[in-house]
């Protein structure tokens, strides 16, 4: 078997140098990669580190923020007690003081009892009196019904020589009305025409005091009556002519100086509408020397007087001026105005 | 034929004219007659009259049809439907005074029956003669025309808004300056009609400055006028707080409460209906009635009268006891319970018994010492017969057990609690044994009184369903006393004892 050997031999040989190169192909690839790898090792190991200590610090945080918590609302808790003590003495008190008051609500309801009682008194008063007055209007009434019958019946006076039916001898004195009666004046006839205009019923409107008289246009002939004898006119054209109406003519009708006087009222109307004021001038200062002086509403505001117009005139102030020129008119300017400041010197300068 | 006979036909025309006019006037003032004129066919006979040449004619023509109208809606339709309102309409203008009173007559009789018939009239342009007709110089037309306006807008607000649009408003108002004491009633009434519908109309009203010649007028001895006075100003503040408050600030108290002492029966009513009105809307306006003893004076006012007029009066008490506690007790201090305690007895009405329970039931819901009060007048076992009553209607029946609910939540006056016990039904019985049971645990005295009256023994009676309400608060009275004596009362005892005896067998 050295053949076979010396064949394998042979063979291994005819690789060694692949198997050389393939070596060193491997070391190479490998040895490239390795820093590659070792780098993204050292990342990866380095990012976990990183991680476990972040959280480990997170974990820290929150403990001290537990604690600090914790320790803070214990110490808040023993003051919040004080804190709720007094609000709670300051909100008793001042409910007993201003909402819930006893003692106010006490002295209110007496005096709500005290008023009531007043104004029970002042009603009950109030309906005496009217009562009273009731009362004594109807007693006027039966009053006057009885002064009126007493005035009817006058004549039932006794006489000097009859004694009248109040009067009589067998009383001891007389009779009330018997007095009435002698006190009284008898009715005169016109008094018994008024009657009350609401007799019919037609008129009951409450403020209808006369009833309303519907004229007639003319007064109706009669009619069935035999016609008189004799040369009599007819009736109804002796009415007619009778009460014909007057029928005047325009000369008549018309005043006298119509046209004179028609002229004098429109000379007249003119001059009153032209006036300014309808005071007569009177001539002598006689008449005007006890009057008042009224100021103008200018002058009678309570500002004072202006002092523009009186001290000072419009003055220029060349500063503010725009332009040099001055405003074009359109309407004619009043030729005075025109010469301010330019008659003699402009303001006191020399022109 | 003479001239003279040919005139004399047309004399004899025109008097038989004016008599036939004038004796249908007459007739249509009786109302037996009305019938035998509509079915002799009156209508179609009086509206060629309305055209007539001879005034006199034309006036009494429009015044029959005016009689005629007011009897009843059918002749008042068979007016609207025979055309004869344009012809009135038009001729108003240019007429006497005499034809426009009767003109608007017409139109009042017309316009009162129904909304329909008032439309009719608004629709054929009578408003604005009406309003014309408010200017005149005589009195007699201006209180025709604002009669018919205000029966016109009587009926609903579109009616009210159509006269207000017409611009009535301002010259009522004048028309109440008038002196004339009818005019006056009849102006303050029809702003009393216009108002009522709504606020704005009664902000219009309110505008055209009715409010202080109003409040001038309520201390006018007229009784009639105050009537109407009152009424109108009590429709402008009913609706809103501001209305009430300008009603106010025109300062009619405490002169209304002379209106609460007045001798006529409805100017109290209507005076009770302004303070009410004014009282029902905040704590504040109930305070200043309270203040100026407006309290004392409707409680004096319910005690005089007797029936409807009572009701707006104790509807007042009520508002005002339930803004407030202090205001529930200003009432109680000014003796209101035992007035409202005689109006729940001596009434027959029920709609007044259920406000007087109602009224009630707002003074005593505050606080204990409230019921307390409402308690000590005995006025609880009325209350729980009323509730119980099967005549009673639906309306008082509800209002009563309110009121007894309202009152036993908050009583803690044991005695006036114990007579209900026996006859009370089970949902009020909860109510008074919660009560109890609240008292009783703190309370030796209340707990003695309560065995010596029979009340633990009507306790055991009642039979409660085990875990409601009722049954908790038997135990807790229950749990208040040593078990001997609740077996004692409760119900078969007697029977178990001798159940007992029976099996006793004495060693002998």
């Amino acid at each position: 078997m050295e053949g076979g050997s010396m064949a394998a031999l042979a063979r291994l040989q005819a690789r060694l140098s692949g198997l050389r190169e393939e070596y060193y192909r491997r070391n190479r690839s490998i040895d490239e990669d390795r820093k590659i790898e070792y780098k993204a090792a050292v990342k990866i190991q380095s990012w976990f580190r990183g991680c476990r200590v972040r959280a480990y610090l997170r974990h820290l945080n929150k403990m001290a923020t537990f604690i600090q918590k914790w320790w803070r609302g214990y110490r808040s808790r023993r003051y919040f007690l004080k804190m709720v003590e007094i609000q709670k003495r300051w909100r008793g008190y001042y409910v007993r003081k201003y909402i819930h008051n006893y003692y106010e609500l006490k002295k209110y309801l007496e005096t709500v009892s005290m008023n009531n009682e007043f104004v029970r008194n002042e009603l009950q008063q109030y309906t005496e009196m009217k009562e009273n007055e009731e009362k004594r209007k109807d007693l006027e009434k039966k009053e006057k019904e009885k002064q009126y019958q007493a005035r009817k019946m006058h004549y039932l006076l006794s006489t000097e020589q009859i004694a009248g039916i109040y009067n009589s001898p067998f009383r001891k004195s007389p009779d009330p009305m018997e007095l009435l009666l002698r006190k009284s004046k008898p009715l005169s006839h016109k008094r018994q025409q008024m009657k009350s205009p609401f007799t019919s019923e037609l008129y009951d409107w409450p403020t209808c005091r006369r009833p309303p008289t519907f004229s007639t246009a003319e007064p109706l002939p009669p009619i069935g009556r035999q016609k008189p004898q004799g040369p009599f006119r007819d009736t109804a054209e002796v009415l007619r002519q009778r009460y014909k109406p007057l029928e005047p003519t325009l000369r008549v009708a018309a005043s006298i100086n119509s046209p004179l006087e028609k002229a004098r009222e429109e000379m007249k109307m003119e001059e009153w509408r032209n006036r300014v004021h309808d005071n007569e001038f009177l001539p002598f200062s006689s008449y005007h020397k006890n009057e008042k002086y009224d100021p103008s509403i200018c002058r009678s505001g309570k500002y004072g007087q202006e002092t523009y117009g009186i001290k000072h005139f419009r003055e220029v102030q060349p500063k503010k001026w725009i332009a040099g020129k001055d405003f074009q008119t359109v309407s004619p300017s009043i030729v005075l105005f025109e010469k301010l400041g330019k008659t003699y010197s402009r303001t006191g300068q020399i022109v | 034929m003479s001239q003279r006979q040919v005139l004399q036909v047309f004399e004899q025309y025109q008097r038989a004219r004016t008599q036939f006019v004038q004796a249908v006037a007459e007739l249509a003032a009786r109302p037996q007659n009305i019938e035998t004129l509509q079915s002799a066919g009156v209508m179609s006979l009086l509206r060629p009259l309305l055209l007539d040449v001879v005034p006199t004619i034309q006036q009494t023509a429009a015044l029959a049809l005016g009689r005629l109208a007011n009897y009843n809606d059918d002749l008042a339709e068979a007016v609207v439907k025979g055309d004869i309102l344009p012809q009135l309409v038009c001729s108003l203008s240019e007429q006497n005074r005499f034809y426009k009173k009767a003109a608007a007559f017409v139109l009042r009789a017309v316009g009162k029956h129904s909304p329909q018939l008032a439309q009719a009239i608004v629709q054929c342009g009578a408003l604005e003669m009406l309003v014309i007709c408010l200017e005149d110089f005589d009195p007699g037309v201006k209180e025709a025309a604002s009669w018919a306006l205000g029966y016109i807008a009587r009926h609903n607000s579109e009616l009210s808004q159509a006269v207000v649009d017409a611009g009535a408003v301002p010259l009522v108002v004048l028309c109440i300056q008038e002196p004339e004491i009818a005019l006056k009633r009849i102006a303050a009434s029809t702003l009393s009609d216009i108002s009522k519908h709504s606020p704005e109309l009664a902000q219009t009203v309110v505008d055209a400055g009715a409010i202080a010649h109003l409040a001038q007028m309520i201390l006018n001895p007229d009784a009639k006028l105050k009537r109407q006075v009152l009424s109108a100003l009590s429709q402008i503040a009913k609706h809103s707080v501001d209305l009430a408050e300008l009603v106010v600030e025109a300062e009619i108290f405490p002169v209304v409460f002379t209106c609460l002492k007045d001798s006529d029966e409805y100017v109290k009513k209507n005076g009770a209906t302004l303070i009410r009105e004014i009282a029902k809307h905040t704590p504040e306006l109930s305070q200043l009635i309270v203040n100026t003893g407006g309290v004392a004076a409707v409680i004096d006012c319910i005690g005089s009268c007797r029936g409807t007029v009572r009701l707006p009066g104790i509807m007042m008490l009520g508002y005002v006891a339930a803004h407030s506690e202090n205001l529930s007790m200003a009432v109680i201090v000014s003796k209101g319970i035992p007035s409202l305690c005689a109006c729940l007895t001596e009434e027959h009405e029920d709609h007044i018994k259920a406000a007087a329970a109602w009224a009630l039931g707002q003074i005593g819901r505050h606080t204990p010492e409230h019921a307390r009060a409402v308690a000590e007048s005995n006025v609880l076992p009325t209350l729980l017969a009323m509730y119980m009553d099967i005549h009673s209607s639906e309306d008082l029946q509800i209002k009563t057990k309110k009121a007894l609910k309202n009152i036993l939540q908050k009583c803690t006056y044991l005695p006036a609690l114990e007579p209900l016990l026996h006859d009370a039904p089970p949902n009020i019985m909860k109510h008074i044994v919660g009560q109890f049971s609240k008292v009783l645990p703190h309370d030796s005295k209340a707990r003695r009184l309560f065995v010596t009256t029979g009340g633990l023994k009507k306790l055991q009676e009642i039979q409660a369903e085990p875990g409601s309400l009722l049954q908790e608060y038997i135990n807790t009275i229950n749990n208040c006393y040593p078990e001997e004596i609740v077996r004692y009362y409760s119900p078969g005892y007697s029977e178990i004892l001798l159940e007992r005896l029976e099996n006793y067998h004495p060693v002998s």
